[in-house]
């Protein structure tokens, strides 16, 4: 398909260049252009969701590859892969046993898929695979009758079963891309009212003339805080700019124009501003499984002086930046350097980085790292699309959201190259 | 399907303001027009080479298709058929919304050739970068290309913007950090408009001449030394027709910047852009290729870093700016230290230490290797105990155990360098002979880079190169394959400059203390060149600034000695006078003296060789003295051009009388009519110097009492000529 092609490089192209700027809008526009894949995948007779996921992973690998310190886009692939596995075990189940479940519990936790035919389908299968890792909040929540009726379900999916499946293949083919799609297209949505999910949380935890401090920018918090305010809460924000791309600045340009009262620090204030705080609210690059989180630099700080003054640290992320994988994984890169020149002048220090004289080699190094870790120790709670959690929790949705066999997605793609 | 559909529309909505521009065209030069880079442009164009190990033309092009241009002309002449294969075979010919394409010529020697090609084929529709393939930037077109067009609507003639970029040249050696030389620009500061603009200023003197129209014509001027020339142009299509109208226009800047500051016939106008948070710069000679493959590494270029551009997980980077491909077989023992980058496939031995090198790929080196500061490329051997410093070593290249490399090596491709062989600082060794033509001088380098390129790989590779080649093989040591070239006479003073070593510290101090002379010179020279001074001294800040004399005079002594050693030499190997004049002038201008003061020198010289022969009287010696005056007389007046010049022979004589030659004291009125008679000294000298000393102390008088009445003699004569002439 050479106009999926296309997308597929043009992407990669700004994917590279580092011309998409957010995770949110990287995960969007990942998953969109993954829907496309799925659509153009021409669909064999047999083993379709193979066929599917065997194209998703070909165009994922890339991207992952592309720029492998946005997690977010590994996140969105294993999403999409984990509702292709998803689709299919249900549709096998579902077609296997004739049963025909109408919609049931209402899981609140999981994407909703309220008033879908995928809704029943991914409870059947999320059921079938119960024994097979530890159990999800909505295993948990939901009363099981249907884990007995599938009980030769395997771990590998739904695709030794759809070769062994012989029943109307046209209909069915087309009601798997058809229900991947639809999810596909949840997840999208997903994806782009994670802010507002996230907002509707906030008068829970701000309260009434509380101080808050935030460092850097993020649309997340920003979103969070003028939630807070819309509902009428007063309270005041100190925005600790976040050197060297002083963000912050426009955070604390926006939040004046909503009318919240703010105030600017510097990085290097924040432990003597930390005691007046209540609480710290940020925004996240990644949430690692452990509960660490990948932020921008500064933000370990912030979180070690929060932790001395005993005052929350409260981490906002979309479940898109809910990233399945250890810190620790070879695969996964923490940071990522960034130019010096957003440290200092060029032309200022050009004589400083004169290779000409003197020994030849730099005496002046310059580091501009764009992450920080925060071990999970240091952070108090989560606020995702789905509510506030532990960061000990955070294995948990991701079990709900990722399947065990798609989390070494590159490293079986390098030694298999 | 839904979902196409949606995708459809995703796209259609980015369309409308890729549209809303007008598509950019881009041309890159994909050839220098210089043979800064020979041996090794040779055999590979320059824009293939590989920078960081990715060769450099994607470093321009993966620029320009993230600034925004949708359309590249490259214009490929040496070694076309190389730059068109790699194209073609590279990522760059199947992009979305960016097309490279070829443009081939065989017979253009400049840049100035190159456009008027463009020209003809008639592909250029609007606005275009102007940009040549070895250069290396992040900045963002947007704001450049704005300014330009709003310029253009206010004003048709304004048909070019450059680039330019802050960067301090060096104080001491005179050249920007990208070893080019420094350059002077002229801009008015509101308009943003170059009005001068001069990189081959004579910094040896010091000053830099204004054309007073130019600051009669702008309320404010800004003279720059510190910016440097990013070599990016944002070029209107009057560009091209420039070009085309004025065909002896070859070089960028020298002939076209040059030509339309002067031209005000026309009234075309530049400007310039200054970026300030990017980077941009062009590899120009060896210097800047190590300089900006340090910026590379340091991440100057970001997002054009080789991790970004190789995509990171085939290089990954760590601490201390470590860059090290996933499959490098790293011996336990072997160190590498900070900025040094690994290629793919590399194998590093026992106890090897590297440090702020770049390692290709596929290179096998051996154990108990030193390699400082060096470039090297891909499939390289180096066998155990080999020393490499700041060198650049091509592909191919064997060092046999034990070879060493000294500071500003150049080594070609498949060079082989035998055991224990040393290669000397500087030099340039490939399997190619040295073409014959010298290219030192500017003009003749356009000439021969492409008559000289293509032809001369295919003859020698055609056989002939074999038996050459065991001739020449001890050359390179024992088992050694390769030619040294060997460095023009001049231009190997010149070397350091543009090497890719840094600049030895003896040479540093040499310019540091030459610097100190020429500004105590410069101050005592006068007005002129005090301005220029405080300009220089102001940009630089550097505090060599303090005026003792003592400095300058030192410097003149040392000038008197050389003079006299070359006087000397003169009269004993016989030496024609008109080349002992061309050898003291040339003295005269590295020391950077002036006429005078050659006249006392060689006067002292001759004046203390009369002393120094054998005499035995006061007689024997004025007859040496004239002897040695009757030869020597035309070296001399050729010095005197004019009565202040003889007046301070004269000066000079009365010193020496004094000082060192006192014999002379008695003789002082006997060589004074002696000079007078061989028409050295004219009659006026005397009598200024008679009439100067009228008023000076009694102990100064001494000679003039002496020579009383030789004086009384001359002005009686003038008398009877005065009264001869009534």
């Amino acid at each position: 398909m050479p106009d999926t092609q296309a997308l597929v490089n043009d992407f990669l192209n700004k994917l590279k260049k580092r011309k998409i700027e957010g995770s949110q809008a990287t995960a969007k526009q990942t998953a969109e252009l993954l829907r496309s894949v799925i659509s153009q995948t021409r669909m064999p007779y047999t083993n379709q969701a193979a066929a599917l996921i065997h194209s998703v992973k070909a165009v994922g690998e890339r991207l992952i590859a592309a720029n492998p310190v946005e997690l977010a886009v590994g996140n969105v692939v294993r999403r999409v892969l984990h509702i292709v596995r998803e689709e299919d075990l249900s549709l096998t189940t579902a077609a296997m046993a004739g049963l025909n479940l109408s919609a049931e519990s209402d899981d609140e936790d999981d994407t909703d898929r309220d008033n879908h035919p995928a809704l029943s389908a991914a409870a059947i299968a999320a059921a079938s695979r119960s024994t097979l890792r530890p159990p999800s909040l909505q295993t948990l929540l939901e009363d099981v009758p249907d884990s007995a009726a599938v009980p030769h379900t395997s771990s590998s999916g739904g695709d030794s079963e759809g070769k062994s499946k012989s029943a109307d293949k046209s209909s069915r083919s087309r009601k798997l891309k058809h229900d991947v799609i639809e999810a596909v297209n949840e997840l999208i949505q997903d994806i782009s009212t994670c802010h507002e999910l996230i907002a509707e949380q906030a008068v829970e935890h701000i309260h009434q003339n509380e101080v808050i401090l935030t460092l850097g920018s993020s649309r997340t918090v920003l979103e969070f805080l003028c939630a807070a305010k819309e509902k009428k809460r007063s309270f005041r924000v100190f925005v600790a700019e976040g050197a060297p791309r002083y963000q912050g600045h426009l955070l604390a340009k926006e939040l004046v124009t909503r009318g919240l009262q703010t105030t600017l620090i510097t990085d290097s204030a924040v432990f003597a501003m930390i005691s007046r705080v209540n609480m710290v609210i940020v925004g996240a690059h990644a949430v690692m499984a452990n509960g660490g989180v990948i932020a921008p630099v500064g933000l370990n700080m912030v979180a070690l002086a929060a932790q001395k003054h005993a005052v929350p640290f409260v981490v906002l992320a979309g479940s898109h930046k809910l990233c399945p994988l250890y810190p620790h994984h070879p695969e996964v890169l923490l940071n990522e350097l960034r130019s010096p020149s957003e440290l200092l002048d060029f032309g200022e220090f050009s004589d400083c980085l004169d290779f000409g004289s003197g020994i030849g080699a730099p005496l002046l190094h310059v580091v501009n790292p764009t992450f920080d870790y925060v071990p999970p120790k240091l952070v108090s709670l989560f606020i995702t699309d789905t509510g506030g959690h532990n960061p000990s929790y955070m294995y948990r949705l991701i079990a709900d959201y990722y399947s065990a066999d798609d989390l070494v997605l590159e490293r079986r793609t390098t030694s298999g190259n | 399907m839904g979902a196409q559909k949606k995708g459809a529309t995703a796209r259609v909505s980015e369309d409308p303001e890729e549209l809303a521009r007008h598509p950019l065209q881009a041309i890159l030069l994909a050839d220098s027009f210089t043979t800064k880079f020979r041996p090794i442009t040779l055999e590979r164009p320059k824009v293939l080479l590989p920078l960081v190990n990715i060769p450099m033309i994607n470093y321009t092009l993966a620029w320009l298709e993230s600034a925004g241009v949708e359309e590249v002309f490259v214009f490929c002449c040496a070694h076309s058929k190389q730059v068109i294969d790699y194209l073609e075979s590279s990522e760059w010919s199947s992009q979305p919304k960016f097309s490279v394409t070829t443009i081939e010529s065989h017979n253009s020697i400049s840049a100035g050739d190159a456009l008027r090609l463009i020209y003809e084929r008639n592909v250029i529709h609007g606005d275009f970068v102007l940009i040549s393939g070895d250069t290396v930037s992040n900045m963002s077109l947007t704001q450049a290309l704005q300014e330009h067009k709003d310029r253009r609507k206010k004003d048709a003639n304004a048909i070019m913007t450059m680039v330019v970029k802050q960067s301090k040249p060096s104080p001491i050696t005179q050249q920007s950090r990208l070893g080019t030389d420094e350059l002077f620009m002229a801009i008015n500061p509101v308009t943003k408009q170059l009005l001068y603009y001069e990189d081959k200023a004579e910094y040896s003197k010091g000053f830099i001449s204004l054309d007073k129209t130019l600051i009669a014509d702008n309320p404010s001027v800004i003279l720059h030394n510190d910016k440097q020339d990013c070599y990016i142009d944002i070029c209107s299509q009057q560009v091209l027709s420039l070009f085309t109208d004025n065909f002896d226009y070859q070089h960028l800047r020298r002939h076209f910047v040059k030509g339309l500051l002067v031209d005000d016939i026309m009234g075309y106008k530049i400007f310039t852009h200054e970026i300030h948070s990017s980077y941009a710069a062009r590899i120009d000679n060896f210097r800047s290729y190590d300089t900006i493959s340090k910026d590379i590494i340091q991440r100057w270029t970001y997002p054009f870093v080789p991790d970004v551009l190789c995509g990171s997980s085939a290089i990954k980077v760590e601490r201390q700016g470590t860059y090290r491909a996933s499959d490098v077989t790293l011996s336990r023992s072997a160190q590498f230290g900070s900025f040094t980058f690994i290629g793919q496939g590399t194998k590093i031995g026992t106890d090897t230490k590297i440090s702020h090198s770049v390692i290709g790929e596929r290179c096998t080196i051996g154990s108990n290797v030193t390699i400082e500061g060096s470039y090297i490329w891909n499939n390289v051997t180096i066998e155990d105990g080999c020393q490499l410093r700041n060198a650049i070593v091509c592909d191919g290249v064997i060092l046999k155990s034990g070879a060493v490399l000294q500071p500003g090596v150049i080594l070609s491709f498949e060079v082989v360098v035998g055991q224990q062989f040393v290669v000397p600082a500087y030099s340039k060794v490939s399997l190619l002979q040295q073409p014959t033509q010298q290219d030192s001088d500017e003009e003749l380098e356009y000439a021969d880079s492409t008559s000289g390129t293509g032809e001369l790989r295919s003859d020698k590779l055609n056989g002939d190169i074999a038996p050459d080649l065991s001739e020449t093989a001890s050359e390179l040591g024992t088992g050694g394959v390769g030619y040294i070239w060997t460095v023009f006479e001049g231009a190997y003073d010149e070397e350091w400059r543009h090497s890719v070593a840094p600049i030895p510290t003896d040479k540093l101090v040499k310019l540091m203390l030459d610097k100190d002379e020429d500004e105590e010179l410069l101050t005592q020279d006068g007005n002129v060149i005090s301005a220029s001074r405080e300009l220089k001294t102001d940009s630089d800040g550097n505090g060599s600034e303090d005026d003792d004399n003592e400095d300058s005079r030192d410097d003149y002594v040392s000038f008197e000695k050389e003079v006299e050693a070359t006087f000397l030499r003169a009269v004993h190997e016989n030496v024609k006078v008109d080349l002992a004049v061309l050898e003291v002038n040339a003295l005269r201008l590295s020391y950077n003296m002036a006429s005078v003061d050659c006249g006392g020198a060689i006067f002292y010289s001759m004046m203390k060789l009369a002393v120094e022969s054998p005499h035995n009287s006061a007689s024997e010696l004025h007859r040496n003295a004239a002897d040695i005056v009757t030869t020597w007389q035309k070296l001399l007046k050729s010095f005197l051009h004019d009565i202040d010049e003889e007046i301070e022979v004269i000066l000079k004589f009365e010193e020496m009388c004094l000082e060192s030659a006192k014999e002379f004291a008695a003789l002082f009125p006997q060589i004074l009519h002696l000079l007078y008679d061989k028409e050295i000294l004219q009659e006026d000298a005397i009598l200024r110097w008679a009439d100067e000393k009228e008023g000076a102390d009694e102990s100064d008088k001494v000679f003039l009492k002496r020579s009383e009445k030789f004086i009384q003699w001359l002005r009686e004569a003038e008398e009877e000529e005065d009264d001869e002439d009534e």
